[in-house]
């Protein structure tokens, strides 16, 4: 599909837009319907139509798969952290009044560290779970060629 | 209702697919009729766009058609007609739709209708929900989805085997 100058084109125009939308549902939740897992699945979606049109390793290279397993564990742990910051300034698990003195900046504040951590997560594992998916495919390919050269 | 039907009887697993982002995307309109946004977000982003993606992906690394199922599955018929009378029959007791006093305006919802902005500070409620009052359901939900994805990576992440072994194993060639 790389040859389609159309499609290159346009997706040069919509993918920088989804990911700004993906950001915008994440850091923009709590005014607006959205939140950290429907950010990370769009900003998933923008990443997942850049891989379909300029290839999966064109996409590897601008985020590795190894950071996105790094990622997608520091999401959940971020979330836990949050948590544990709440037990160790002396409140319950996951309250966020003991964070800052100002009840409603430190409501605010748990909310929008917790949904990124669940809006990274999100964003990574999808990408994680389509480039499993989809390096598969390659791969069958390359295990077949071989196995071709080997039987002539 | 009629694209759910359609799904059942195509064989063509690509049309299929396809027919099932056209459901999802019905059902994210009726959410925004209902004024439920993160709901209709979702389902527009998840259903429509990612598990089609998804589950296109895997179309790439199976066959398009179904294998057309010989001969009818009588008991199978049998759960499915008494689950469905059973829920047609429960369905009968739901209270009104938009009724006031509907049990689910008694619970605690009422009190994060009245106390959310005092608490947070913050106007949209579903997020406040979500993060704030109910976040160990919500850090539970994260540990799923990154379970998920270390199940999905113990499964594929190995190198296949050769066309030859996996013809005796089974699995379908491409």
């Amino acid at each position: 599909m790389r040859e389609n100058g159309i499609l290159s084109i346009v997706a040069r125009f919509v993918i920088p837009l989804i990911l700004l939308f993906g950001l915008y549902i994440q850091f923009h939740g709590e005014y607006s319907p959205g939140g950290g897992f429907q950010a990370g699945v769009v900003f998933a979606a923008g990443w997942i139509l850049f891989v379909l049109i300029y290839g999966l390793d064109a996409a590897l290279r601008v985020i590795p798969e190894r950071v996105m397993y790094v990622l997608s564990a520091l999401g959940v742990l971020l979330y836990s952290l949050v948590g544990l910051a709440g037990v160790a300034l002396g409140g319950h698990f996951l309250d966020f009044y003991p964070l800052l003195s100002d009840p409603h900046a430190a409501q605010q504040a748990g909310i929008v560290l917790v949904e990124f951590g669940v809006g990274v997560t999100v964003a990574t594992v999808v990408m994680l779970v389509f480039t499993l998916f989809a390096r598969r495919r390659s791969w069958w390919d390359e295990v077949d060629a071989e196995a071709e050269e080997e039987g002539q | 209702m009629v694209v759910a039907v359609a799904v059942i009887r195509v064989r063509d697993l690509f049309a299929a697919t396809m027919l099932f982002a056209i459901y999802s995307l019905l059902s994210a309109a009726l959410f925004t009729v209902l004024d439920a946004g993160d709901v209709a977000l979702t389902e527009a982003a998840v259903g429509a766009g990612i598990s089609t993606i998804l589950v296109l992906a895997v179309l790439t690394l199976a066959r398009r058609h179904e294998r057309p199922a010989s001969g009818h599955n009588l008991l199978a018929l049998a759960v499915v007609l008494v689950t469905g009378a059973g829920l047609v029959y429960a369905s009968l007791d739901l209270p009104e739709f938009g009724n006031p006093d509907n049990p689910i305006h008694g619970h605690v919802g009422s009190y994060y209708t009245e106390n959310t902005y005092e608490d947070m500070g913050i106007p949209n409620m579903v997020a406040a929900v979500l993060a704030s009052y109910r976040s160990i359901d919500t850090l539970g939900e994260a540990f799923v989805i990154f379970t998920a994805a270390l199940a999905v990576f113990a499964l594929l992440s190995v190198r296949p085997p050769s066309r030859r072994s996996r013809a005796r194993d089974g699995e379908e060639a491409p």
